[in-house]
């Protein structure tokens, strides 16, 4: 059979085992909605979290840019795990001893405040539409790769599966068709980094395999630091960015991490508090075999790479990079004239993407009209990474169809995760909590569910027209989180006089910084775009790494200012005493 | 259940999330990034060790960390007869 018939057979049938479960698992109550009836195993809810957290994102980019990025890469490794650390160990027990829904719920009851709700479903609803922008844009993008269809094409079918699941299930739907496409996703991960490591170094297991020399005796990591510094480029192993903004960027995903509101509720499923700290062992457990397989392909595919292209001729060069330059991920152009591909320091191109014209070079290649004047000749995009391995490998044809339909189960599964928060804030943090308390539980139900549809529509219009924030969403969504939710709910644990007046001014004062920042180094939107350089950043430090300062000083006004207001009422002392010890934590799920 | 009980048990918590998060600092943070140069002159097999940390090492201790506070904090639940 051929990759199209797999890929329609393939993603055809993890479709239909998705929609299955749904149909299983439809929501009878708003407790099954937003937190699955409570009932999630820890091992479920660990599967559900893993395929909840690694986005499309993770399984076809992150690879790509550790390959291209070498050590620097190493910030999203750690940050991107670390941040579970902090989720287990400071955050997840306690709030699910607390019992509610959401995570504004915490903020409200805790800061015994409507203005503090509020502030937290406004920074809730804006860092999961700027991820979930990206996600479902993500799902197009797979879509168009695999089966030939337009992006905007792709994202309508992924926008139907997902309303599908959300709107019958809920929470519910959603953690066992996460469970499920864990599986999926992982599968589809390993086989083909098993074999190329097999294939690179004789070592079936890709973690060992990278540090293991080839065939030659020399160790990869060598080899490959040996290729790079020959031809300019910094080695693989050190970096190009300053230490100081590899420690705020790294600290800043690991706070967002354990601050992002879709993640967190993951952890209000299970049933006791013990399971909430198991679960989140089980989630990094999960969601570490894909991240330390990605520094291997890395080093397998930069490897490779490098091996393959410099100085061969256009004529020899094997068949995948001809198959991927028809679509426009490869692009490469004769600067010298002499007929051989010369890979080095720079960019290839001007812009993002290469423009390719009609016609073809003197050797076969497709000609683009916006190559720069830098002496590289290749523009390789980084997804190429994970999508062309099964073929560098020569692997057979249903192992690229596995391929694509682990990257729409990660795509959707973070997706469906993302509306829900976002579903969640509309129906119950705003409309329960603060214009109509007094609706039954069936109503309330029945407003999450088009709550979830209107999510779905608005997500599934924000991935056909991205707006230009959506590029930076490491940037601000991460970086809200950790300058908003983290601190507020970490001081809410272990603070008992932290209250009402500092919580609010110190997420305000946070959010307002790091979005200050944001607008003005990333998005240009403040001040003068030319001086929003390298050179003028505060300290060094990038807007992706901005979110800890953010964070900081989100802490330091809120220390201040409680210091010189109120302590908080004697049952709100009460709730974080209770929070604090971990039995009967059934009972206080039914306010 | 007597407040001083509670103080007793959050107190020991407290001392347990100390040691695990300066470990989890010391395994990323430090080894990972502020002394990589120092730790990339050591070499297990074909890795520099501190680009081995930074990649891989301070992910296996971050999982194995929460599965120590798992013990650790099941353990106390039941030593106080917090546990459920």
């Amino acid at each position: 059979m051929d990759i199209q018939t797999w890929t329609f057979l393939i993603v055809g049938l993890t479709f239909a085992l998705y929609i299955g479960i749904a149909i299983w698992s439809r929501a009878k109550s708003t407790k099954d909605f937003y937190v699955a009836g409570g009932g999630v195993s820890p091992l479920a809810n660990g599967l559900a979290t893993g395929a909840d957290w690694m986005s499309a994102a993770s399984f076809l980019g992150m690879a790509g840019i550790i390959a291209f990025s070498g050590y620097d890469g190493s910030v999203y490794l750690m940050g991107w795990t670390g941040g579970y650390v902090l989720l287990a160990l400071l955050l997840a027990p306690y709030l699910r001893k607390f019992g509610k829904f959401t995570v504004p719920d915490f903020i409200g009851d805790r800061y015994y405040s409507n203005v503090a709700r509020t502030v937290a479903v406004v920074a809730a609803l804006f860092v999961s539409f700027t991820y979930v922008a990206g996600q479902m844009r993500g799902v197009g993008v797979v879509f168009s790769r695999f089966l030939d269809v337009e992006v905007n094409t792709g994202v309508y079918i992924g926008m139907a599966v997902v309303l599908f699941y959300a709107f019958l299930g809920g929470m519910k739907g959603i953690t066992y068709t996460q469970v499920a496409q864990y599986c999926v996703l992982i599968f589809a991960f390993m086989v083909p980094a098993i074999f190329i490591s097999l294939m690179a170094t004789g070592n079936p297991i890709p973690q060992i395999g990278f540090g293991s020399a080839g065939q030659d005796g020399v160790y990869l990591l060598d080899k490959l630091d040996g290729l790079m510094t020959d031809l300019g480029f910094t080695a693989y192993t050190d970096g190009t960015k300053s230490t100081m903004d590899v420690f705020f960027i790294t600290a800043a995903l690991m706070m967002g991490t354990a601050g992002l509101p879709h993640v967190i509720i993951r952890f209000f499923t299970v049933p006791k508090v013990r399971d909430a700290r198991k679960s989140a062992g089980y989630a990094l457990l999960f969601i570490a075999i894909l991240y330390t397989t990605a520094p291997a392909i890395a080093v397998f595919a930069r490897t490779n790479l490098m091996e393959t292209v410099q100085d061969t001729p256009y004529e020899e060069i094997p068949a995948w990079f001809t198959k991927w330059e028809s679509t426009g991920l490869i692009a490469w152009t004769d600067k010298n004239g002499d007929g051989k591909i010369q890979y080095l320091p720079g960019s290839a191109i001007d812009g993002g993407q290469p423009q390719f014209v009609e016609s073809r070079g003197s050797s076969g290649q497709r000609m683009i009209s916006n190559a720069s004047t830098s002496p590289n000749e290749l523009y390789v995009d980084r997804d190429i990474t994970v999508l062309a391995n099964p073929e560098i490998a020569n692997l057979p044809n249903w192992v690229i169809a596995l391929v694509a339909a682990g990257g729409l189960a990660a795509a959707l599964s973070t997706a469906a995760g993302l509306l829900l928060v976002i579903s969640t804030s509309i129906s119950h943090d705003l409309i329960k909590k603060q214009i109509a308390p007094d609706i039954s539980d069936k109503k309330e139900l029945w407003i999450a569910r088009f709550s979830a549809m209107l999510a779905v529509i608005v997500a599934g219009y924000f991935g056909i027209h991205p707006p230009g924030f959506v590029a930076s969403v490491v940037a601000l969504a991460f970086g809200l989180a950790a300058s908003s939710f983290f601190p507020a709910i970490v001081m809410g644990i272990f603070s008992k006089r932290m209250n009402r007046e500092g919580a609010i001014s110190g997420m305000v004062a946070g959010l307002a910084i790091t979005c200050y920042y944001i607008a003005r180094f990333k998005l240009g939107w403040i001040g003068n775009p030319e001086t929003a350089t390298e050179a003028n950043w505060w300290w060094g430090i990038s807007p992706e790494g901005f979110g800890t300062v953010g964070m900081l000083v989100n802490f330091l006004i809120a220390i201040l200012v409680s210091r010189f207001t109120p302590a908080p009422p004697d049952n709100v002392q009460e709730i974080v005493e209770n929070i604090r010890i971990p039995s009967g934590a059934g009972e206080a799920i039914e306010h | 259940m007597d407040s001083q009980h509670r103080k007793k048990y959050w107190k020991e918590n407290l001392k347990y999330l100390t040691i695990l998060i300066f470990i989890w600092f010391v395994v990323s943070f430090g080894f990972g990034i502020l002394f990589v140069d120092e730790l990339n002159t050591i070499r297990m097999g074909g890795f520099k060790l501190g680009f081995w940390f930074a990649q891989q090492g301070s992910i296996y201790v971050f999982v194995i960390l929460i599965f120590v506070y798992v013990r650790l904090m099941n353990k106390l639940d039941k030593k106080y007869k917090l546990d459920e």
